[in-house]
């Protein structure tokens, strides 16, 4: 692990290692809320990310001047800057999709990845590093997303990105596109991948 | 807009049963899953968010009418409710410190952390969205508040048997049993959807 550079270690830690939702279990709240039609999906991806990234950048560039008892609340109130950002682009490219998505939109700011990255990294690393690692999370956040929201789609629609890809005579699963799929959907895919993570580690005690 | 005609008793029944602020809407799931595992703390932090949810949707409506629209300035409300929700949760910290150490205890770290409780955002952004009048602002986030708390509640009570149990697979234990846990709750809930239809 020692010869990846501080870059490297950063984006496999976001992508894999340390996925925000699968091993440390932020960020569920979205994850479950908006996957059941990818096109939002992405959007929300693309959002997460951004005030993710940006968010932890200016943290990180701002944190020898904040004093340690309103940190909380300047970080909620940085968050919130880059969501309105998102916001009023959406509203302005994107009417449908912004109304779609109604408060699932805002509610980026209490996202928990958001915090918890701004907490865990941004406050003790430096600017360029905590951008990375911002856009890994948020990267490493999506890929979950993207996977599921395939998944529900399909099978609760019987499309991908709005397109009919199957024929008439599918039946959807209604149970696909209601809440319930989706808690059962990240406890399965949960499953598999700490699963996977076991045998791997096994494998690696083996070896040695 | 005008406030849907929405009577207040199945909107506060709809608000704990049929829309459920975590069951339907997935809101506040983060700290619902770490939390109940325990299940005093369950109980402080239900009490909690439903007063600030029901105080914050009190305010905010007031803020949102009488502040934001006259002045036109829509597209700072996030930043504005997110203070306003900021501010009452450290003064009922301060309130709950001074008149009643005890339950200050009790509460503990949980307070602060409602802040970034996605549900207490969540419940007021659908009131902007939904345009609710003042009564229906209130009882929409005591009833919000009440059934997150209920969900809490329901889902610690399952828990403290269900961690006992050995015969779950090992990649599933913790996080992964509870998700399929509230699925299952969430699919119960269903079930009261032929009540009350409200949105």
């Amino acid at each position: 692990m020692s010869a990846m550079s501080p870059a490297k270690k950063v984006f496999k830690d976001g992508l894999w290692t340390n996925t925000p939702i699968f091993v440390q279990v932020l960020g569920i709240c979205s994850t479950l809320a908006v996957t059941n039609n990818l096109r939002n999906t992405l959007i929300m991806v693309l959002g997460v990310t951004f005030a993710t990234a940006m968010g932890n950048l200016t943290l990180s560039l701002i944190k020898d001047f904040m004093p340690r008892k309103v940190r909380m609340i300047i970080t909620v109130l940085i968050h919130s800057f880059y969501v309105i950002i998102i916001d009023i682009l959406l509203r302005a490219y994107a009417p449908a999709i912004s109304k779609q998505l109604g408060p699932y939109v805002g509610l980026i700011i209490t996202n928990c990845i958001l915090m918890g990255r701004a907490e865990a990294f941004a406050m003790s690393n430096k600017p360029w590093l905590s951008f990375l690692d911002g856009l890994a999370n948020g990267l490493g956040y999506g890929w979950v997303l993207v996977s599921l929201a395939l998944i529900r789609e399909f099978f609760g629609f019987g499309s991908v990105l709005g397109f009919k890809v199957v024929g008439e005579n599918f039946t959807p699963w209604t149970i696909m596109v209601m809440a319930p799929s989706a808690f059962f959907l990240v406890a399965l895919a949960l499953w598999a991948v700490n699963t996977y993570k076991a045998k791997a580690e096994a494998a690696k005690k083996g070896a040695k | 807009m005008n406030a849907p005609s929405v009577g207040l008793l199945p909107l506060f029944l709809a608000s704990i049963l049929t829309s459920n602020i975590l069951l339907a809407n997935f809101l506040g799931t983060c700290s619902f899953i770490s939390i109940s595992k325990d299940f005093k703390s369950s109980m402080g932090l239900g009490i909690a968010v439903t007063m600030v949810i029901g105080l914050c949707s009190a305010i905010c409506w007031a803020v949102l009418n009488y502040l934001i629209k006259p002045l036109g300035i829509e597209y700072l409300s996030f930043i504005i409710f997110i203070i306003v929700i900021a501010g009452v949760v450290q003064m009922l910290e301060m309130i709950i410190d001074r008149f009643s150490p005890s339950l200050y205890m009790a509460l503990g770290i949980f307070l602060p952390l409602i802040t970034v409780n996605c549900a207490v955002l969540g419940v007021i952004l659908f009131m902007q969205i939904r345009s609710y009048n003042f009564l229906q602002a209130v009882v929409f986030g005591f009833g919000s508040g009440a059934g997150w708390w209920l969900a809490i509640m329901l889902l610690a009570s399952i828990r403290t048997k269900l961690d006992k149990n050995t015969a779950i697979p090992a990649g599933l234990k913790g996080t992964g049993i509870t998700l399929v846990t509230i699925g299952f709750m969430a699919m119960a809930f269903i079930g009261f959807s032929g009540m009350i239809a409200v949105q």
